[in-house]
């Protein structure tokens, strides 16, 4: 109940209609409360004495209470959706925002797909809950109170009954509940299993199919699909007692109130009205028992999805705006790193923040060690490296995608951390390693850093990205749609677009994060030498794999475990740096480079 | 029924837009509530259904048992006042309360029995979907994943089977349990006093259809707008979320935010619209049964000072007034449910339905293929109008290696994708050793076809599972053998549990070389006799870089290759050359061949192969040292 309990807050701004909703709530019960009273009413005074009017004038009052019931009813349902659907409105803006602010470090940490499910279905099964707890959790103990003492009152004799009655069914109860709930879990992971299969499956269709491999997942799959089925047999089967059980203590009771009542009336000690009344009241308790019991089963499910929401807007982001950043900010570009160490779990240590959910730990380790050097305006700084060297980190770094645990990173000698957030990034741009487009159309995408800039702008962009020609290939040109129902696009095209994006923002510092990686050597060349060509004066910094991509630069950067253990042209490096040599030697051999 | 047909062409329309002139894949805006055909769809599931017959007799025959007990007692409550409580009569009351016991506790037994035997049925029809589902999936085309979302297709195998679920668990007993009560309590009402009976029973009838006439239209727009609201609203957050690393790089968080909150207020206003409407369903059906308590009490009560009924009657059609509420009200509620359990199994359908990769009728199984390829003018396009491969011809001998050059979009990979027939050609042949490939069985040919993919896919599982996939009956000692032919030995011993070490659905753990590394092993353990090789473009480290090449030679020796070639010792060594561009095989040889006619090959070499023509200013320094 604890997170349930933290996302109320939420519902301040809204406690009139919060307020409201069980109070209105409340005179629906007391309508419903009414009906067996007036019923016995008829019986008693009315029928059994031969008073017509009386039978009538009480007919008129439950018409009345109905109406007067349905009023509340109405107005509670009103304000409980209400409050509940601001509530929920808030709380997913809020948590939206808070992904907003999320710096790379956070969402490193956040699966994805978690975070999506988090802002749709967990916002919905809170919001439902809210609503429910402000229509039904208070109907239904006004309900249960309201009958118990109705049928104490009505006979404080058979009343007993419920002494017997309530505590078994509340055992009965905590037993399904207690066996029932692990099952669901069990259910719930075997449908996980499902899941991962089938995504396994869709993702390495080709695999798949190159293997004749689908008799050997249709086998996987049916194993998992027949454990899920006989687990979801037996939860529900178990669970399915309850209702029985539930129904057999509520006759029981009917059948003891007959007996019992029967006796009293014998001896003239109760009336049939009251009998009849009581049987009502009864059966009103029970149910209300029944109800508790779901919702605390619901709550249960919905405190889960408040967990999940909470650990989301409890996480800091991890590189926090600075006060009185500067934001009149036009830099000439030169981009500086003075001993820079940079660790991806030293980040989250700092900030005391340590999420539950993380995809992978990374080992506390430094991804940059003692790194400096210095771009000057204008120039073109390559960096060379194997996997895992710590290029994409060096140039995460210039945009403030992540905070270096120590030293600093500048530009034009102001610390990074110093410079707001939007200035810095218009400054800087970056065309990232994982090319993501949007849906929307080609030229959407390519705008989508600067979106008015002009349709030759955009042209001139394509054309230095290369991409104008198959772009125009494309029977719709620019406005062909990417996408999911859009043309397919080769993973070279796609870097190419995300060049061209990057390129039209113009900034005054281009970062390319090995952005040529799927494009063959020969237009990744073309690239370049379109990039040289360009009027704009912009420092550029070029991570890269190909010793082919780094060799027009002015200084490569030679990393190796996250230090920088060469600088200098090509020329320099293969004299003086012996892993340069060594790289440059087995792409010779490999034909990536040759000499003829 | 008549007015939703003519609202069809509405759930075809295409989605609003979302982001920019394109909105978000059909999924996307949200569940479409409404199937498009009903009856054809219902027909289907009562196919699924009815392999469960004797479960479904049982549940009636269950469901029929609870009811009569469900219209009994009321009937015996009655008995009880009227011929043994007033008259005093306690050994009867005794009995009777006995027999009111028994039928209570027998009603509760079977109740659990219909559960017990509904669950049962439900879950292995909602098996078999699934099943069908997934057993479909194997077999559909490439061409038929180009076009969808993983997302789409995983959430009919989940969201949509499970609304079927929901309805066939509960919604089957509650439908039956529901229709034959009402027609049992109407019946014994009818027995005991017709004309209490009548007015009871018109009185409940009118009121709820006339206020569903009101609330159900109302509920339904509200509905469909809610879940396009929400539609449009997960789509946001889906494709924000996903490019948040982009969203934050070009700092379009502000607009970004514009846009989510201007969904969001009016998914909050639809919802809220939507949700009030159904919340009225309660209070209404709640009045609705004190409007009935009250025509029974009030006109029996007169009916009883005029002697035309007893007090004992009224208490038990104060019963009987419940009980026929009480199905209508569920079915209410029931309705929604069911609508979404056809839409969803609609949409399951139409998978099921797509058409499979065929098989020529008597496609052979030959033996081992010697490994002749030969491509007979073949012509293809994905889609119609744009053609990707033409008048492509080519012959490859047992063994030999052909090298395909070309640029990116060329058509390389596509003359592979035929080959596998993960595409099946427009025009021309395609044989191997003679046999047209349209006449062998698919996966024969594919079983003997080796492919390694630049993009390498690993399952979540073990190393040594992943290797295995290549031959499932392979021994652990072969997999050990296919990993050190393929050097990935040595990498894998490093590996926490070595072979046993569990890859994780990314395999975040291995480098992009190690992957490529286990891949080749799985190749070499499926022992091809025909190989595909699509070398990386993008080079991992050095060292990996060459365990691949040397693993990949090895592979190689002594079988027909097919090589996307971007590495010059591949080109070099291979026994022809096909330059591929825009579709067409422009030029064919050997290295030296090619070099000499100095052609599109000689420049392409020149340029992607030296990699370094067009830095004016730096090949000098590179031909220099080298």
């Amino acid at each position: 109940m604890h997170a349930t309990r933290k996302l109320a807050r939420y519902l301040a701004p809204y406690r009139l209609q919060a307020i409201l909703a069980p109070l209105l709530m409340a005179l629906e019960v007391a309508m419903d409360l009414m009906q067996p009273r007036l019923v016995q009413h008829i019986i008693d005074d009315g029928i059994a004495r031969g008073d017509m009017a009386v039978v009538f004038t009480t007919g008129g009052w439950m018409v009345g209470a109905a109406l007067i019931g349905l009023v509340g009813g109405m107005g509670c349902t009103i304000f409980a959706i209400l409050a509940g659907q601001h509530f929920g409105a808030d709380l997913r803006g809020d948590l939206f925002r808070k992904v907003q602010s999320f710096s790379f470090g956070n969402l490193d940490r956040l699966d994805t797909g978690a975070l999506i499910t988090r802002l749709t279905n967990d916002v919905t099964q809170v919001v439902e809950i809210v609503m429910m707890l402000l229509r039904i959790m208070v109907r239904v103990p006004l309900l249960l109170v309201g009958s118990l003492i109705m049928a104490v009152i009505t006979s404080p004799r058979l009343a007993l009954i419920f002494l017997v009655l309530v505590p078994l069914v509340l055992a009965a109860l905590n037993w399904i509940i207690n066996k029932t709930f692990p099952m669901f879990g069990d259910v719930q992971r075997r449908l996980d299993t499902i899941n991962t299969i089938l995504q396994e499956n869709l993702a390495g269709v080709r695999v798949v199919k190159a293997f004749a491999r689908s008799g050997h997942e249709q086998q996987r799959f049916h194993g998992a699909n027949d454990r899920l089925m006989d687990q979801n047999i037996l939860a529900m089967r178990t669970s399915a007692v309850t209702m029985p059980l539930m129904m057999l203590a509520m006759n029981g009771g009917v059948v003891a109130a007959i007996w019992f009542g029967g006796i009293s009336i014998t001896t003239g000690d109760l009336h049939v009205g009251q009998l009849v009344a009581f049987i009502n009241y009864l059966t009103q308790t029970l149910m209300s028992l029944m109800m508790i019991s779901m919702l605390v089963i619901r709550i249960a499910r919905a405190e889960a999805s408040a967990g999940r929401i909470h650990e989301v807007l409890e996480s800091e982001p991890e590189v926090r705006p600075v006060p009185g950043a500067r934001t009149a900010f036009a830099p000439q570009g030169r981009v500086a790193f003075e001993n820079v160490w940079f660790s991806y779990d030293g980040a989250s240590e700092a900030n005391g923040e340590r999420s539950t959910f993380n995809v992978q730990p990374s080992p506390y380790d430094y991804a940059l060690k003692d790194v400096s050097f210095v771009a000057e305006p204008g120039q073109t700084v390559a960096i060379l490296g194997a996997t895992g060297s710590g290029k994409s980190s060096l140039v995460n770094l210039i945009p403030r995608f992540y905070d270096v645990t120590s030293g600093r990173v500048t530009l034009d000698g102001i610390d990074v951390r110093d410079i707001d957030e939007a200035a810095l990034r218009r400054a800087v741009g970056v065309a990232l390693q994982e090319t993501v487009l949007f849906s929307g159309t080609i030229r959407d995408n390519i705008r989508y850093g600067r979106p008015d800039a002009s349709d030759d702008e955009v042209i001139t962009a394509a054309r230095i990205a290369q991409a104008h020609a198959f772009i125009m290939r494309f029977p719709d040109g620019y406005d062909s749609p990417v996408g999911q129902r859009g043309v397919n696009l080769s993973g070279g095209q796609k870097q190419r677009i995300a060049i061209a994006r990057a390129l039209l923002a113009e900034p005054m510092i281009l970062i390319l994060d090995d952005s040529t990686s799927a494009v063959d050597v020969a237009t990744e060349a073309q690239i370049q030498a379109a990039l040289r060509s360009m009027a704009q004066r912009q420092t550029r910094i070029i991570v890269a794999q190909r010793i082919s991509a780094v060799l027009g630069a002015d200084m490569i950067l030679v990393l190796d475990d996250g230090r920088v253990v060469g600088r200098g042209t090509h020329t320099e490096l293969l004299e003086n740096s012996p892993i340069y040599r060594e790289i440059y030697e087995s792409q010779l051999a490999n034909g990536v480079l040759s000499h003829d | 029924m008549t007015e939703e047909r003519a609202g069809r062409p509405q759930t075809n329309a295409e989605p609003p837009p979302l982001f920019g002139r394109f909105g978000p894949g059909p999924r996307m805006m949200g569940k479409t509530e409404r199937a498009k055909n009903v009856r054809g769809t219902v027909r289907r599931l009562w196919g699924y259904l009815r392999r469960q017959r004797g479960a479904l007799i049982i549940t009636s025959a269950l469901v029929a048992g609870t009811t009569v007990l469900n219209v009994i007692s009321p009937y015996l409550l009655t008995q009880a006042i009227d011929r043994y409580i007033l008259p005093g009569d306690l050994p009867g009351l005794l009995l009777i309360s006995l027999v009111m016991l028994g039928a209570f506790a027998l009603n509760s037994l079977l109740t659990w029995l219909q559960v017990f035997v509904m669950a049962g049925a439900a879950q292995r029809t909602v098996r078999d979907i699934r099943n069908d589902l997934f057993d479909r999936l194997q077999v559909l085309p490439l061409r038929f994943f180009d076009k969808r979302a993983h997302g789409d297709l995983m959430s009919r195998l989940t969201n949509d089977v499970e609304n079927v679920n929901q309805v066939l668990a509960d919604g089957i007993i509650q439908i039956v349990s529901g229709a034959l009560s009402m027609v049992g309590v109407a019946a014994a009402m009818l027995w005991i006093n017709p004309q209490l009976a009548a007015v009871s029973i018109v009185a409940v009838v009118t009121m709820t259809l006339g206020l569903n006439r009101w609330v159900a239209p109302r509920t339904r727009t509200g509905f469909r707008q809610q879940q396009a609201a929400l539609g449009a609203l997960n789509g946001l957050i889906e494709e924000t979320v996903t490019g948040q690393r982009v969203v934050k790089a070009y700092h379009r968080e502000p607009v970004v935010l514009t846009r989510f909150d201007a969904a969001n207020v009016e998914l909050r206003r639809a919802a809220s619209r939507a949700q009030i409407f159904a919340g009225f369903v309660g209070p209404l059906m709640n009045m609705v049964s004190h409007l009935g308590l009250a025509v029974v009490a009030g006109v029996g009560g007169w009916m009883a000072l005029l002697g035309m009924t007893t007090v004992g009657t009224i208490a038990g059609f104060i019963n009987y007034a419940r009980q026929f509420g009480r199905p209508l009200n569920e079915l209410a509620t029931l309705y929604n449910a069911i609508q979404s359990a056809i839409a969803g199994a609609e949409r399951v359908f139409a998978i099921i339905d797509e058409p499979a990769e065929a098989d020529a009728p008597g496609a052979v199984r030959p033996e081992r293929i010697r490994g002749e390829v030969i491509f007979d003018d073949v012509n293809f396009a994905y889609e119609t109008g744009v053609p990707v491969l033409k008048h492509v011809s080519l012959r490859a001998a047992p063994g030999q290696t052909i090298a395909l050059v070309g640029p990116t979009g060329a058509g390389k990979t596509t003359i592979v994708n035929l080959l596998t027939r993960f595409y099946e050609i427009d025009e021309g042949r395609i044989t191997i050793d003679g046999q047209d490939i349209r006449a062998i069985n698919k996966n024969e040919l594919r079983r003997q076809l080796g492919i390694v993919l630049q993009d390498t896919f690993l399952f979540s599982g073990t190393v040594k599972d992943n290797i295995r996939y290549g031959r499932l009956d392979a021994t652990d000692e072969e997999i050990v053998a296919a990993a050190t032919l393929a050097n990935a030995d040595q990498f894998i011993h490093r590996l926490p549990h070595g072979y046993d070490t569990m890859l994780s659905e990314r395999a975040s753990n291995l480098s992009q070389g190690q992957r490529q590394l286990l891949a080749i092993a799985r190749a070499i353990l499926a022992d091809p006799a025909v190989l595909i090789l699509d070398e990386a473009t993008s080079s991992v480290d050095t060292r990996t870089e060459q365990h691949i090449q040397e693993a990949m030679l090895r592979l190689m020796t002594g079988r027909t290759s097919f090589v996307i070639a971007h590495r010059l010792s591949t080109v070099r060594n291979a026994d022809e050359i096909l330059v591929i561009n825009r579709g067409e095989i422009i030029e064919r040889g050997t290295h030296a061949d090619l070099l000499a006619q100095d052609g599109f090959y000689a420049a392409l070499y020149a340029s992607q192969f030296r990699g370094t023509a067009l830095h004016a200013g730096s090949v000098p320094a590179l031909m220099e040292t080298a």
